[in-house]
């Protein structure tokens, strides 16, 4: 919405295309607060953010189709191939953002012996059913994964009187917010198992329980360490994946963040292809979704009317504790702020980039939190001059 | 007694102590800035949350109204409110930011609708 | 004339639908929720050439001729059919000796097109495989399917010519008097039946015993498998096989219809009884991995969407025990062990046909042979797929993002019989894909909810006992 919105305020015209009938994607679904404190300086729940864009989106004089579904893009010009219930249609464009979010890894990747009973819910399935359908999936729960959507469907099948049991985190430290932490799991007493994770599961057609194992240091289990557990319910938080179906034939994605690459343009190998959002990598704040969203519409409408030269880019190279990184690639000259995760927590961190361009002290580095690196021009252009440019976050 | 509060004002998490005697804060230490004093405080007496959930729709789009408090309300209450608000309802359709129900348990906060939701369609 | 199929697999679908052309009242009877829920559903999927099989045994004779049905079988009946070929590869010089055995079985067994290849030839052919191939094997005529569709088609057609089809029904006696079966007893009612033909996979021992025959004396082997992304279908282009032992046929790389990748199976006794010991287990994932590494070593780090496990129906003889027995009008189609599918439309035909010589039955004068699937929109043209919208605006609305599965399908899926999430799944693909129904598991439901009119908490995944849903949030 915020890259559509950004397009037509600059004069093009543009089509937002979505597959549901609502607007808002994943933000229908997210009733709880937490969105908003950076764009909007209030503290809003998915709804209602989502609401706030919309306006903006009508506002702004783009078309919306709902219901509508990009089968094929591209790939060397940019036609979408189109199917909603009034039928087939191709739609030309001289750019296109995809901004397709992400999707959750599924019980099946994790490769867990035992049984494949009904009661294994990915949290945003289960987040849906809650929410959307008004539909309780158990009455006895366990969480696997502490990332921020488990943490939060931990306190929302809480609130909806489920019996929560706990929430396992293969990881020694939080995957989620730390006010989620404490907003969701030491506000209602719910445990939190670090270093855990499931090893069986248990019940032919609906799930009776789990066996929860410790693991070591490098996430292999302990022997002896089994503990079965009763439930009817694993809700699942264990990984999102960038959304890239119709595009990854065409562009190169990064291995880590597993979207597309794209440069401070937010612009793919492919000239008139750019993507933002979790379609590039798992962010941790909508408003930032949403900036990144804006540039990206605002870099497609300059390469719409021809004013967006290709030129060489600049690759990142990750080092040490670098997680997901976006852009992958900078443009010289141009002003970009790096969105920065660490992979593991430190205290006290320096984020540098160069060597010796850019570095930036900060306190309280965690992993659920990505950290900003603005880039002027300057420093841009002098990242270009070096034979490498790296980013690296590393004890301070 | 002396309580142990992770400050969730921003992300460094600073581990605060507050010091309360008789319900009131005395100390506050730990905290790297000034908010951290004020979440502190506010937390060690009184936790306040927002408090976010569904109320039963009929004859809408769908079968519930995402809401929420409008300012936030004593965490303590909270097992109250839930078991209050799963006794309301409310008849579409319902505008986002309406009022469902003022002065909750009387705690002063409304309970507001976070999404417009429609009548259903005809079947 | 009263025919009982007992088992809605691919083999009593195919066999009920052959004896559908007949004059006689058709039923088949099937205990689980949906048809091709057995064996039918867990296995690799591969139509096999028939090189594998001892010269002489019904394994032998059956697969070769199914191999050749299976072309006209996937166009009369609408399934997914692919011949892709296959490759045994040997790593060994004892391994290729093996080779030489296979080449001069198949050729004893009426397999056309075998060769035995150099490791030039087998690299150029499948530039992923290990290099330090020593040589291949490349049985042309092997294919891939999906079973369970051919089940589906096969049942539907039967229907349409008139036999009819229980599922959830258990089969709990055969009434047999006089050496000659009288009658078929489900735990629903009696039917008068002057044949039985027993396809019931792994129970077939029990329906036996049950007319008083000792045999198939079956032993379950399980076989887990795994599924990759298709992202891993870059490295695959026909399914390969190691060389075989004496125990089974290895852990195979198998590309499947759908575009993924299966790799599988293990091949582990369990014990007799255990008729669901469909568990997955880590030892069993990790031999799965490893054996597939070593015929494709990039597969070790494609990532898996899924893992199941099989049983197979093993017999002390270790062939298919088929045909006519003692006991009056009562019919073997039964320890169907690999290459059962295969088999299973030449099996079909033949057992068909003895019936009918045996009892006098006449042929129908119109048999419908032609039966066609829901239509799948990802593989129709634009203008095939604007005319269904036209005409149902359901078949425009995408409901499993992964496969591109319209609500329009899933509809056209409960009407053809879909109860479940998972009867959606097996006649649509969806929820088969990448997310495996994290995206559309939520839609199924509600579709299921609203086309049987039933509440959400009386949708199961795959019948009683797995409900998806608890309970409304408000009731």
């Amino acid at each position: 919405m915020a890259a559509a919105t950004a397009a037509a305020h600059v004069g093009a015209r543009t089509l937002l295309i979505e597959r549901e009938e609502a607007l808002g994607g994943v933000l229908d679904q997210c009733i709880h607060p937490g969105f908003g404190l950076h764009r909007y300086r209030e503290d809003l729940t998915g709804p209602e953010f989502a609401h706030r864009l919309v306006g903006e989106l009508a506002a702004s004089g783009a078309e919306v189709w709902t219901g509508s579904t990009a089968l094929e893009l591209g790939p060397s010009r940019p036609v979408a191939r189109v199917v909603g219930t009034a039928g087939l249609v191709r739609v030309r464009a001289q750019a296109v953002v995809w901004a397709a979010g992400a999707w959750e890894r599924p019980v099946g990747a994790l490769l867990i012996p035992g049984t494949r009973p009904a009661g294994v819910f990915t949290a945003g399935l289960a987040q849906r059913f809650v929410n959307i359908h008004g539909l309780i999936p158990g009455r006895r729960a366990l969480v696997l994964g502490s990332g921020d959507i488990g943490l939060i469907m931990a306190r929302r099948l809480y609130l909806e009187g489920i019996e929560v049991v706990g929430v396992l985190e293969l990881r020694p430290f939080p995957g989620g917010l730390l006010r989620n932490v404490v907003q969701c799991l030491h506000d209602f007493g719910i445990q939190l198992r670090l270093s855990h994770t499931v090893s069986t599961l248990h019940g032919r057609d609906r799930l009776t329980g789990v066996t929860v194992v410790e693991v070591d240091e490098h996430g292999r289990p302990i022997v002896g360490s089994e503990e079965h557990i009763e439930v009817d319910t694993l809700i699942l938080s264990v990984g999102l994946i960038p959304e890239t179906r119709k595009i990854e034939p065409w562009v190169s994605l990064d291995p880590i963040n597993g979207g597309a690459d794209v440069d401070g343009w937010f612009r793919t190998r492919i000239p008139w292809l750019f993507s933002a959002g979790n379609a590039v990598a798992v962010f941790d704040l909508v408003d930032t979704v949403a900036r990144v969203g804006e540039r990206a519409g605002l870099a497609a409408a300059r390469h719409a009317r021809g004013d967006l030269p290709v030129g060489e880019t600049v690759p990142l190279v990750r080092e040490g504790n670098v997680g997901h990184l976006v852009p992958t690639s900078l443009v010289p000259g141009v002003a970009t702020t790096l969105f920065v995760r660490a992979r593991g927590p430190l205290p006290r961190a320096r984020v540098e980039v160069g060597p010796g361009v850019v570095s930036r002290l900060h306190v309280g580095v965690r992993p659920a939190e990505m950290v900003e690196v603005d880039l002027s021009p300057e420093e841009t252009t002098k990242l270009a001059s070096l034979p490498e440019a790296r980013v690296e976050v590393r004890p301070a | 007694m002396t309580k142990a509060i992770v400050c969730v004002a921003c992300p460094v998490g600073c581990e605060v102590a507050a010091e309360v005697v008789g319900g009131e804060v005395t100390r506050v230490s730990g905290n790297r800035c000034p908010q951290g004093e004020v979440y502190a405080r506010q937390e060690a007496v009184e936790p306040l949350r927002v408090l976010a959930t569904s109320v039963k729709l009929v004859d809408g789009a769908r079968p519930l109204v995402s809401v929420r408090t409008d300012r936030p309300v004593p965490l303590r209450l909270i097992p109250e409110l839930t078991a209050h608000i799963r006794t309301l309802s409310v008849c579409a359709p319902a505008e986002v930011g309406q009022a469902l129900s003022h002065d909750l348990l009387g705690t002063g906060a409304d309970l507001v609708a976070t999404r417009s939701m429609p009548r259903a369609a005809p079947r | 004339m009263r025919v009982a199929v007992v088992g809605a697999g691919i083999v009593g679908s195919l066999i009920a639908r052959e004896l559908a052309r007949y004059e006689a009242d058709v039923l088949l009877v099937e205990r689980e929720p949906d048809v091709g829920w057995g064996i039918t559903k867990a296995n690799s999927g591969i139509v096999h050439a028939g090189f594998h099989d001892p010269p002489g045994t019904a394994l032998a004779r059956f697969c070769a001729l199914g191999n050749a049905l299976f072309e006209q079988l996937a166009l009369e009946l609408d399934f997914a059919f692919h011949r892709c070929g296959a490759w045994v590869l040997a790593f060994t010089p004892d391994e290729r000796r093996v080779l030489d055995g296979l080449l001069n079985q198949g050729m004893e067994n009426g397999v056309p097109g075998l060769t035995i290849c150099p490791p030039d030839d087998v690299l150029s052919e499948q530039p992923y495989v290990t290099p330090d191939v020593a040589a291949g094997l490349w049985a042309p005529t092997v294919g891939i399917t999906e079973p369970w569709a051919v089940a589906l088609a096969a049942a539907e057609n039967a229907r349409e010519n008139g036999a009819d089809w229980h599922v959830g029904e258990a089969v709990t006696g055969i009434a047999v008097r006089t050496g000659r079966v009288q009658a078929v007893v489900t735990d629903r009612g009696r039917y008068a039946a002057d044949v039985v033909v027993n396809a019931a996979g792994l129970w077939a021992d029990r329906i036996a015993a049950m007319a008083g025959l000792s045999e198939p004396r079956l032993a379950p082997r399980r076989g887990e498998y795994i599924l990759l992304d298709a992202s891993a279908r870059a490295f695959v282009r026909s399914v390969l096989f190691p060389t075989p032992n004496p125990h089974s046929k290895g852990i195979l790389v198998v590309p499947t219809v759908d575009g993924g990748v299966l790799l599988g199976p293990t091949a582990e006794d369990v014990s007799l009884d255990a008729k669901r010991a469909t568990e997955t287990t880590a030892h069993g994932m990790a031999v799965v991995r490893a054996g597939a590494t070593r015929l494709v070593p990039a597969l070790a780090r494609m990532p898996a969407i899924h893992a199941f496990a099989g049983l197979r129906p093993e017999s002390s003889g270790r062939d298919f025990v088929v045909g006519p027995t003692p006991v009056r009008g009562f019919y073997q189609a039964a320890a169907m062990r690999s290459p059962g599918i295969t088999a299973a439309p030449a099996l079909a035909r033949w057992l068909a046909e003895s019936i009918s010589a045996e009892f006098s039955l006449q042929p129908k004068s119109r048999f419908i042979s032609a039966r066609k699937g829901i239509p799948r929109t990802a593989d129709l043209s634009a203008h095939e797929w604007d005319a269904l919208i036209e005409r149902d605006p359901h078949y425009g609305q995408i409901a499993c993002p992964c496969n591109g599965v319209t609500e329009g399908e899933i509809m056209e899926a409960i009407r053809r019989g879909a109860t479940t999430v998972d009867g959606v799944k097996f006649r649509t693909r969806a929820g088969f894909g990448r997310c495996q129904g994290g995206s559309c598991a939520d839609r199924v439901l509600a579709i299921l909810t609203r086309e049987l009119c039933v509440s959400p908490e009386e949708v199961t995944l795959r019948g009683p006992g797995s409900a998806l849903v608890a309970d409304r949030v408000r009731p």
